[in-house]
């Protein structure tokens, strides 16, 4: 059947069985925009910025596992498109960004609202094409899908010219399609496998750090089942959390700069470490040649040869899909004549919980000011644990990680490997969108939220109950930690001056606003919140915060994972 | 320790691929010593050989990045095994006078061959492993030498040493 190549970019969408596409119009794309308007088949959500359509497609991939979806144009559409390209890039994010491009006579002429998106998107896609022909659309459509969602997934960005946009041609959409140049290794290599498995059972003091790659490959079931069956403490990267459930007691919390006590010293002093789709990030393991000190064997899992012995050198990789790998690992385990060294373990996890007592997350109870820590708390109880749970970047993501305490995976959606402030906002609308009854928090601060605060109008149009938690310290917190601790407390531009008032603010864009100024107010302020009464309606919630409260345990840059900085004995 | 590694490969003949290795490169800080490319017997494939000097382990990344590539088909590391090399370069030396006797004979212990000749300059063609080409410069006054154009690194695997589909 003959279609005009907008016709076949909207039909290739509907064809993929996308729910949502976040966009914002302009002349490249307005012949898309208009089959958009003809059809019926997927819900346009117009944002307010195209940074925001890029998160929100992000966020409902992260929350959903499906592929998101973000549609914008040429020129400055691109451009403001770029920081969610990146976001999505550096967390393995599957989305498929559609960009509108100058017309193909016009290209490379300097022509009106015209970049060269290919070139400025390569380094922060896992791929990208430009289509010069219409008759090559509806494959590359299909390629763009595939690619995105399989092997390490990742934002691919499909550049349409406009005139190829008017071109007419056969529409037939592929079922499946073989690219002899992408073939992602999914099934793990039987003899590294055994010897892993051999490994484990040798294991006298064990750990299991897992990442991100858990949830990406829903795999947290087989890691549960896992970790039960050895008995072995386990930690989670910040994108890992949701991925073992926190409050499981072999689960020591997440690991890293920020992480807990017993987790770093765990992941230090093991013996035999399996990383489970975790790429050993520098804000977890810290200074490289200081973990390396310790003597210990590692097995890395993961679908991405280039993230294995990338930082740290390990001993037995394992390429593949975590479920597949997992899976057969399980059943390697429980042919085994062995069983886990018992005793060995007996008194590893005596060492464990001596750490543990340390109580790495306490703070001070008694003050009179908002504790942010306390209303992380007070949130993780009023929604039942059950929320999803998007934050900002800075202090607040940090509390948001340790103190909400995440039992399943999708349910944390953040921003680890850009650290992009401004993401929470439409990360709870993509989200909302994709789980219209669910409660969908965002955890934020001052200075963030004001990033991508326009989308309050996005939550209007489109009624998306989201309920922000900011966590007002009145300062870009993290940033002013930093000063504290390394720049002898020269708070250089980390002060946010004239702050609008949040409560007028969400009420002039017809949501409702709170202000919570005592301790004793905020769990009220939350049930409130998150009552039937205002189920239908988007919340600001803006709670004032201790200005002078750090985040603790704390790695400094540069230091060993063991090297902690705690809080001061309260 | 760093060595110098021939790595090839195949890619799609797609606009664009050469810019996305190019770029690989330069964005990681990978070294490059010489890059070439060039349509093979299948005209959808393109063959690339790269010249990189790096620790074992940043080899290991370069070639697992190269093969994360989209557009790239197939990656080897042709210096883990027998290989050939060959580079062609055309150097242009000032030749007057008795020099004119002694350049020949230098080219023609390397093996070069003269292609072009003035009465002031010679242009000698000479094909062989990278280091061949270095002592053929490093055998010839560098005061002579006028201009050098080298085309970068080939390699081939010995045998049945292949690098296909
Ligand atoms: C202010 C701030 C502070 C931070 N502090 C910390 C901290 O204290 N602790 C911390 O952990 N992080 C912290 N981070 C986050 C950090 O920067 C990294 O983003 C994070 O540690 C990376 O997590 P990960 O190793 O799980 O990898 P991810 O980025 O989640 O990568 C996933 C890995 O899994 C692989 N994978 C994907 N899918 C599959 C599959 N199906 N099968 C197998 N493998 C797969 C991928 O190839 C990749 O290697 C902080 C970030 C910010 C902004
Ligand atoms: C786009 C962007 N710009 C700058 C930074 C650097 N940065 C990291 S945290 C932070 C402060 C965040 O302040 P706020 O949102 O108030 O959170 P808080 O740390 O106070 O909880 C800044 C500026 C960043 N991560 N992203
Ligand atoms: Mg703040």
């Amino acid at each position: 059947m003959e279609a005009t190549g907008a016709e076949i970019v909207v039909r290739c969408l509907a064809e993929e069985g996308v729910e949502f596409v976040f966009g914002y119009p302009g002349g490249a794309v307005l012949n898309i925009y208009d089959e958009i308007f003809k059809q019926n088949k997927f819900k346009h959500v117009l944002v307010r910025h195209e940074q925001a359509a890029v998160h929100a497609a992000d966020a409902y991939a992260r929350a959903t596992g499906r592929v998101g979806v973000a549609l914008v144009t040429s020129g400055p559409g691109v451009t403001n498109a770029v920081t969610g390209i990146a976001t999505a890039y550096m967390d393995s994010i599957p989305i498929v960004v559609v960009t509108g491009q100058v017309p193909t006579p016009a290209i490379g002429l300097d022509a009106f609202q015209e970049v060269d998106t290919v070139g400025i998107t390569r380094p922060c896609v896992k791929h990208n094409f430009l289509v010069k022909d219409v008759k090559d659309l509806a494959v590359t459509m299909k390629k763009a899908f595939i690619i995105a969602s399989t092997g390490r997934p990742g934002p691919v960005v499909v550049d349409v010219p406009k005139d190829v946009t008017s071109h007419i041609t056969d529409f037939v959409y592929p079922d499946t399609l073989e690219m002899r140049s992408y073939n992602p290794v999914v099934k793990g290599h039987g003899g590294q496998m055994k010897r892993a498995v051999q490994m484990l059972l040798e294991a006298r003091r064990p750990m299991i750090y897992t990442g991100g790659g858990v949830v990406l490959g829903d795999a947290a079931e087989q890691l549960a089942e896992l970790t039960h069956l050895l008995g072995f403490p386990v930690t989670n990267t910040l994108m890992g959390l949701g991925g073992y459930p926190a409050t499981d007691r072999q689960n020591l919390g997440m690991l890293g700069m920020h992480g807990t006590y017993e987790a770093n010293m765990a992941m230090q002093h093991c013996d035999v470490l399996l990383a489970v789709g975790a790429r050993f990030d520098d804000r977890v393991i810290g200074n490289p040649a200081h973990f390396a000190r310790e003597q210990r064997r590692i097995i890395h899992i993961d679908v991405d040869p280039s993230s294995i012995s990338k930082r740290v050198k390990v001993d037995v990789p394992i390429v593949g899909d975590v479920k597949n790998v997992l899976t057969d690992m399980l059943a390697l385990l429980k042919q085994a004549k062995e069983k886990p060294d018992a005793p060995a373990l007996n008194t590893w996890w005596t060492q464990i919980e001596l750490w543990r007592s340390k109580n790495c997350l306490k703070y001070n109870r008694n003050s009179p000011l908002i504790k942010p820590q306390y209303v992380v708390e007070k949130l993780w109880e009023v929604t039942g644990g059950d929320a999803f749970v998007t934050s900002d970047v800075g202090q607040h993501q940090m509390w948001a990680a340790q103190y909400y305490k995440f039992d399943q995976p999708r349910r944390w959606i953040n921003s680890g490997g850009l650290g992009t402030m401004g993401v929470g906002l439409p990360y709870a609308m993509g989200v909302q969108l994709a789980f219209p009854d669910a409660q969908v928090a965002c955890i934020t601060g001052e200075s963030s939220i004001q990033m991508n605060i326009q989308e309050l109008s996005t939550c209007k149009q489109y009624r998306i109950p989201v309920k922000v938690v900011t966590l007002n310290n009145g300062y870009m917190g993290m940033v002013r930690q930093w000063q504290e601790f390394f720049y002898g407390s020269r708070y250089a531009e980390s002060y946010m001056e004239s702050l609008p008032d949040f409560v007028k603010l969400a009420e002039s864009y017809g949501h409702i606003g709170m202000r919570i100024d005592k301790p004793e107010d905020v769990e009220a302020a939350l049930k409130e919140a998150f009552s039937p009464a205002l189920k239908e309606r988007m919340v600001f919630m803006d709670f004032q915060t201790d200005p002078t409260e750090n985040v603790f345990p704390m790695v400094e840059g540069g230091k060993g994972l063991s090297e902690m900085i705690l809080a001061e004995e309260l | 320790m760093s060595r110098r590694h021939i790595i090839s490969l195949l890619m799609e003949n797609e606009a664009g691929a050469l810019s996305r290795v190019a770029g690989l490169f330069s964005a990681r800080a990978y070294n490059i010593e010489s890059l070439t490319v060039a349509p093979t017997e299948d005209a959808t494939m393109s063959r690339m050989t790269i010249v990189s000097v790096g620790s074992e382990d940043i080899i290991e990344q370069i070639t697992k990045q190269l093969n994360k590539l989209v557009d790239v088909i197939k990656v080897m590391d042709l210096t883990e095994g027998s290989h050939i090399e060959r580079e062609l370069m055309l150097v242009k030396v000032r030749a007057v006078g008795g020099d004119r006797e002694e350049i020949k004979r230098t080219a023609d212990i390397f093996r070069g061959s003269i292609i072009d000749v003035t009465e002031s300059t010679y242009t000698i063609e000479l094909t062989g492993a990278g280091s061949k080409l270095d002592a053929f410069l490093e055998a010839i006054d560098s005061g002579f030498i006028i201009e050098t154009v080298r085309t970068g690194a080939s390699g081939i695997g010995r045998g049945e040493r292949s690098l296909k589909l």
